[in-house]
């Protein structure tokens, strides 16, 4: 019963704020004066397998990147600049896998160690002036991804080889790619990207380290309260660094599918925008591993499906970014409310669980605190006459 | 328990504040009971008692933050029921809140009309009747002022001026004096007086007894929730009031038979803290406590004890001093077996010794330090994780926690039943969260896991603070009894009845230094007091 209780609670937030999000779609949608039964038509209709294949490469790149959001925000250390960090590791993949020091296969582990280690490294910059200087880093990963974007596309223009009207780097041997994993039939050629692994390969570290480790729990601890996490012997300034140095090499995990599975080289045409919606992906799925795969998907899917609104419905697929946005802002509403009942659900059931057992020798009543902020009411009763009591001293106390 | 000594005639009539019966609670805790005084108005009328009394949610029910559970307010002899801080300032009641609430970047200007813009307006008249009524108090404050710009005193005047512009007739000012220096406690005095002989009724909240004897007309004092006099500063002295304040019947002391040992557990020597302006708030601290003593720290709040139980788990630094810790010959505490680090432990005797001094507070509590916090939201329990979680907190590298950078589930989860059933904490299971219990059980958890993985050194601030009497009761037995078994004890409290029925020595903590040692067998109430209040030969 309880075990039921607590699913249909957990499912409950995300599922209102899908409802949530799609009324205030379809009201955007009625006001603009279009067929907004064809837009859920269309927008919900089981996709082509090529669509399926897209869907899950995109979904894979996306989990990626709202994982390097959720191990900051796990602590609540807001790492705004996974956008910043992937475009900086993909960069350096790029580059190094390029120059070939290595042959086959060895080349491309070794491009991928050097992505992760780059954006761990610029997530560190963050990290450090946080730690010694106490700047926010919000801010901080904010301007590093402004002077990721820019810094890149000098080094391009620096090292890169230009081809037509594009300029890219250096395109990587053939040895080094990664063959894409026909798993869809009928997918006509689409294949889902080999290094889509990668996301269930994080997905599961990230599960365990969070939920089995020390390091995970002082992660937790430190998210949920510093003070206290300070008082247990946690050593934040190290955990912010460890995180996002962690966080970071995660984000330079992001560009790899595409990179070595479909690009094969960094070119201004390379995908932007993915670690902003990593943090809408992660805010989604709570920092939870499996809801952020379920957010992901979700996004993923709409994104797809919106390219065919414009052909299909004459609908500008901009919508589904709107809906996107109203998606994350509901979560956050519907998670805020569920909580609060759960809470308020919790306190109930500690309440009546222990109301009649205590009615004893303390005097206890242990009623509900009307605050829903606080605990239930297990103190005496407050009558005037409870002075003597209150100035009980411990020697007066019965030895136990 | 009724007025003590007698009111003398006072200046000023009528009564502006009324208070009968007031009562508040919260889960588990009674802040406020049984609140009766009068305040004159045209007076300046002090309200005193140890932090954690019901000051301040006594100040908040006076300017509407939070509404009484029983009791009356008359203001002016018409009762009122305030039900928002806006409500009380259309009342004229103003409050000045011990933390200023001003914006750095704006000018006095701005800040005093902030929220009040329709009195006056922004512009010209604003300034008009800022400049008049800082020329009529003596305030010295230029309107267009940058805040940034202004010291402490002025800071505060500030915050007076925007209580005042706001009509308040009655200004409630909560431990105005904690921040200043002597001079700028002079000037507010000096300001206070001017306001109330124009016709103001201050009420000034403190702990400092000289400051309260200095300035107020008359004095309520407040303990463990409740009114217990309201007296004459001309006639009463700072003893009689700090007697007052920390309870007067003290109970017979310890009849248990002593436990103390001749093991010394921990020893701070020659230890100093300095906060980050440098100022000393801890200063040459020298002390020992020995396997099965219980060491009770007096003092008014704020005059080291935070300093002193976070310098000795590691979460300050010393500026000079060191910290041992001696435990008995095999242990060392660590899960995961890293044994003896670069800095220890170095053999004496039977014991032996770690210089903690520069370890982290992880090291600290694996040598076997428990800590039942001051403050247990902050720093004592996960809120909203459950209890299982709770139990690993601070336990993160120990068995049955976790080991080898695992946490184990399982045997946090078969310990917090174990503690839950030991320690009597009232849940559904080990599965609800810290926040749901009340304040007392909470604390049994704590004291149960603090007490787990057979401490050395238990370091307990304010362990009863906030909790129903039966948890009390229930965790000053489990202080003795872990004090049975050779555990050395901090105890700091700010309930003297408390520290004497439990503590074996009592050394008084007055800013920052120790100031006293006394034996709780023989020690006097009068004697602590005047020693926690440092009134010492000024009566």
């Amino acid at each position: 019963m309880r075990v039921v209780q607590k699913l249909l609670l957990g499912l409950a937030a995300p599922v209102l704020a899908l409802l949530i999000a799609g009324a205030l779609a379809s009201i955007l949608l009625a006001a603009t004066g279009a067929d907004v039964g064809a837009f859920w038509e269309t927008l919900l209709k089981w996709p082509e397998p090529r669509n399926r294949v897209n869907i899950i490469n995109s979904a894979a790149i996306l989990y990626l990147s709202g994982v390097a959001a959720a191990v900051g925000f796990r602590m609540n250390l807001f790492n705004i600049g996974v956008e910043g960090q992937y475009r900086i590791g993909a960069f350096v993949a790029a580059v190094v896998a390029g120059q070939a020091f290595l042959p086959g296969a060895l080349n491309t582990v070794f491009a991928i160690l050097m992505a992760m280690v780059a954006g761990a490294l610029w997530a560190g910059i963050a990290a450090v002036l946080r730690v010694t200087r106490g700047v926010s880093e919000v801010i901080a990963t904010i301007m590093l991804n402004s002077i990721a974007g820019l810094l890149v596309g000098y080094l391009i223009k620096k090292v890169g080889v230009r081809t037509g009207n594009s300029i890219s780097t250096k395109e990587i041997p053939e040895s080094s790619w990664v063959s894409g994993i026909p798993a869809v039939p009928d997918a006509g050629g689409a294949e889902i990207y080999g290094l889509a692994l990668l996301a269930v390969v994080v997905g599961i570290a990230y599960y365990v380290v969070i939920t089995y480790t020390r390091f995970g729990f002082d992660v937790r601890a430190t998210g949920a309260s510093e003070s206290a996490a300070v008082a247990s012997g946690v050593n934040v300034k190290k955990m912010i660094i460890i995180s996002m140095l962690i966080s970071g090499a995660i984000a330079g995990l992001i560009g790899m599918p595409v990179l070595f599975g479909q690009a094969h080289n960094y070119g201004s045409s390379f995908q932007v925008g993915i670690g902003f919606s990593g943090i809408a992906v992660a805010l989604l799925g709570r920092n939870n591993p499996a809801g952020i795969a379920a957010g992901a998907l979700i996004f993923a899917f709409l994104s797809e499906q919106g390219n065919r609104l414009n052909i299909l419905v004459g609908i500008s697929p901009e919508i589904v970014s709107v809906t996107q946005g109203i998606i994350v802002l509901a979560v956050v509403i519907a998670y805020t409310l569920v909580r609060r009942y759960r809470r308020r659900l919790e306190q109930a059931a500690v309440a009546s669980q222990l109301a009649p057992p205590t009615a004893g020798t303390d005097g206890k009543d242990g009623g509900p605190g009307q605050d829903p902020g606080d605990g239930p009411g297990n103190g005496p009763d407050a009558g005037p006459g409870d002075g003597p009591d209150l100035a009980k001293s411990p020697r007066e106390e019965p030895v136990k | 328990m009724s007025t003590v000594l007698k009111k003398q005639d006072v200046p000023g009539g009528d009564v502006a504040v009324r208070v009968e019966g007031i009562g508040k609670r919260f889960p588990g805790v009674i802040a406020n009971h049984d609140v009766t005084f009068d305040i004159r108005s045209g007076t300046i009328h002090a309200i005193v008692g140890e932090n954690g009394a019901g000051k301040s949610t006594l100040m908040k029910i006076l300017y509407g933050v939070q509404p009484p559970d029983s009791g009356t307010i008359e203001l002016n002899g018409v009762p009122t029921k305030l039900k928002s801080p806006s409500d009380a300032i259309a009342a004229g009641v103003g409050m000045v809140f011990q933390h200023f609430q001003l914006a750095d970047n704006l000018t006095v200007l701005e800040n005093v009309v902030l929220g009040d813009e329709r009195r006056h307006g922004i512009g010209n008249k604003a300034r008009a009747r800022i400049r008049e009524l800082s020329a009529a108090y003596g305030f010295g404050l230029d309107p267009d002022e940058l805040v940034q710009s202004l010291g402490v005193g002025k800071r505060q005047r500030v915050e007076i001026l925007k209580v005042l512009y706001r009509g308040a007739r009655i200004i409630i000012l909560d431990e105005p004096t904690a921040v200043l220096v002597p001079q700028e406690v002079d000037a507010l005095f000096a300001n206070l007086r001017g306001l109330r002989d124009e016709g103001h009724t201050i009420v000034f909240i403190s702990h400092k007894l000289d400051e309260v004897r200095s300035i107020a007309d008359e004095i309520t004092v407040i303990r463990r929730g409740t009114t217990v006099a309201t007296v004459d500063p001309a006639t009463v002295t700072s003893r009689q009031l700090a007697e007052l304040m920390v309870g007067s019947e003290l109970p017979s002391p310890s009849t248990e038979e002593s436990t103390v040992t001749d093991r010394v557990t921990l020893s701070l020597e020659n230890v100093s803290v300095a906060d980050v302006s440098g100022r000393e708030v801890l200063s040459g601290i020298d002390l020992t406590v020995h396997a099965g003593e219980v060491l009770g720290i007096a003092g008014v709040e704020g005059n080291g004890q935070t300093e002193l139980v976070e310098a000795i788990i590691g979460m300050l630094k010393l500026s000079s001093g060191t910290i041992t810790l001696y435990t008995t010959a095999p242990q060392d505490k660590s899960g995961n077996g890293a044994g003896g680090s670069a800095d220890g432990p170095a053999r004496e005797g039977a014991r032996l010794a770690h210089d903690m001094t520069n370890l982290s507070t992880r090291r600290r509590r694996e040598l076997g330090i428990g800590v039942i916090p001051e403050d247990r939201h902050r720093h004592g329990v996960l809120l909203d994780s459950p209890l299982w979680e709770n139990r690993i907190l601070g336990f993160q590298t120990r068995r049955p926690c976790g080991s080898g950078g695992w946490i184990s589930r399982g045997g946090a989860s078969r310990d917090s039943v174990r503690i839950i059933e030991e320690y009597d904490v009232r849940t559904p299971g080990i599965a609800t969260t810290a926040r749901a219990l009340s304040g007392g059980n909470q604390q049994k958890f704590i004291v149960g896991r603090e007490m787990s993985g057979d401490p050395s050194l238990l370091i307990a601030a304010h362990p009863t603070r906030g909790v129903d009497v039966g948890a009390q009761a229930a965790i000053w037995d489990h202080i003795r009894r872990a004090r049975r078994e050779g555990l050395a004890v901090v105890l700091i409290s700010a309930d003297l009845d408390e520290l004497i029925g439990l503590s074996d020595t009592i050394k008084v903590l007055l800013r920052g230094r120790l100031v006293g040692t006394f034996d709780p067998q023989q020690v006097t109430s009068e004697q602590l007091g005047t020693a926690m209040t440092g009134a010492g030969g000024a009566e």
